[in-house]
């Protein structure tokens, strides 16, 4: 069956006409396009699909595009402004090594967003709590450690490192 | 994923209802963080899905003070239960168990009911709700019926609950004075992980702060469904309680598990572990009671 949704997706108002059975990853990738989020194991175990539905770091292959109705929802598309200018967890995963082949960078980038966003002071045991979920296969984890906390010091005022 | 046509009534009843329609063609969800995995392999191949995310009395997290009763609704999730305040404060041993399950972008979508009516034996959520005791309020076609979580598994993947029926709220009764509780889930690595072993306890002191009241020892991945060691439990009660007769616990919750040989690990290290983890869990019981005085 078909069913009509609306939602918010990186600020935009948008309306779509989805399947019941599509996953918000389908809807996102396959159907509109927005192929930075990734799909990796697509059972919830790596992280790389992550997205921000109402502020929760949420897997878009275990959540269906139907639930997404009335939800305000944010892609890796949806961080660097307009004129091109990186978020300030993009740029400091592209300063401080935090990406290597890339593929998980998505994901690690918008858990580490829906993290800052409710808790800005994390500490590194909450980051890595909240990062268990994503997995990164080039085992860069030291490199993403450290570029969530030189982000989390630049956007809390305490300047780029 | 097989197409389905997806179902999202607004009250228990009318997903009752909207079951009795489509019966065996109809599947319930409620987080969907175990169940979209069953669809996308096969293993569920539903007409009708039929969401419990839009039923507001299911999502409800409340302690009444009066009575001392905790109400977890079916579809609160386990992020919900972990950053509550309330949980860390008054139920480690909820806070124990929720807040390791699967990753954070799991815990912000499944659900306590979620994890149990999926019935597996390493279900972590399982072992507080039946350690404090917990009651499953479940409803159907013919009414409310209530059952204990203990009683709640027949075998992995199965539940008590018939066709049709809805787990909708677990109750705590209130906790006894001077009680401390602690799970662990033991595994080979801190993150996303399913549990080699998994180990609750909770006790309750008399006033001397010496002499066991009550004591809950809950295993998973220790049988097919999770389970008490009731002889290990015999055992505490009444008696004072000391690293010794914690240590004798631990052999004898060993003894009575019927833990195996799995792709995980082996019957050997778990029963070990069992012996181990039930001491160190009841000395942490013993150090919430102390430092909540």
């Amino acid at each position: 069956m078909t069913t009509k949704i609306s939602f918010i997706l990186n600020g935009d108002r948008i309306s779509y006409e989805i399947k019941d059975h599509w996953t918000l990853l389908h809807l996102l990738r396959e159907e509109m396009g927005l192929i930075g989020t990734k799909e990796g194991c697509g059972n919830g175990e790596c992280g790389a699909c992550t997205v921000i539905v109402d502020k929760l770091a949420v897997n878009s292959c275990l959540y269906l595009a139907v639930d997404a109705d009335g939800k305000t929802i944010d892609t890796i598309e949806g961080l660097a402004s307009t004129d091109g200018t990186l978020h300030p967890l993009q740029q400091s995963f592209v300063d401080n090594g935090g990406i290597q082949c890339g593929f998980c960078s998505p994901g690690m980038i918008m858990s580490s967003k829906a993290l800052l966003d409710e808790n800005p002071n994390a500490t590194e045991d909450e980051v890595k709590h909240a990062l268990a979920g994503n997995i990164c296969r080039c085992t860069g984890y030291v490199q993403i450690l450290e570029s969530v906390e030189a982000a989390k010091r630049h956007m809390s005022g305490g300047g780029q490192s | 994923m097989k197409e389905f046509t997806y179902l999202t009534p607004a009250t228990v009843e009318e997903a009752v209802s909207l079951y009795g329609q489509h019966s065996e063609t109809a599947k319930y969800m409620a987080g969907g963080t175990d169940v979209i995995v069953k669809l996308k392999d096969g293993w569920m191949e539903p007409d009708y899905l039929i969401s419990l995310k839009k039923i507001e009395e299911l999502s409800e997290l409340r302690k009444n003070e009066a009575t001392g009763d905790l109400t977890i609704g079916a579809t609160v999730t386990h992020a919900v239960l972990e950053k509550s305040i309330m949980i860390q404060k008054e139920y480690p041993i909820i806070y124990d168990a929720v807040s390791n399950i699967g990753s954070l972008q799991v815990r912000n979508v499944g659900t306590i009911g979620g994890n149990l009516i999926n019935a597996v034996p390493s279900a972590d959520g399982a072992i507080p709700m039946i350690a404090l005791d917990g009651v499953a309020l479940i409803q159907g076609p013919s009414g409310e019926r209530s059952v204990a979580v203990k009683d709640l598994f027949i075998e992995p993947y199965k539940t008590v609950l018939k066709p049709g029926e809805i787990l909708k709220k677990i109750t705590i009764p209130a906790q006894a004075p001077r009680t401390g509780s602690a799970y662990i889930k033991f595994g080979r690595r801190a993150a996303m992980e399913l549990p080699l072993i998994g180990i609750g306890v909770l006790l309750s002191l008399k006033e001397d702060l010496q002499t066991c009241a009550k004591a809950r020892i809950v295993l998973g991945v220790a049988g097919p469904t999770p389970m008490r060691a009731y002889e290990a439990e015999k055992l505490l009660a009444g008696q004072r309680i000391t690293e010794d007769i914690l240590r004798q616990a631990g052999e004898t919750a060993a003894d009575e598990s019927k833990v195996r040989d799995s792709v995980r690990g082996s019957a050997w290290h778990r029963k070990e572990m069992i012996r181990v983890q039930v001491r160190r869990m009841g000395l942490k019981c013993m150090d919430i009671i102390k430092n909540n005085r």
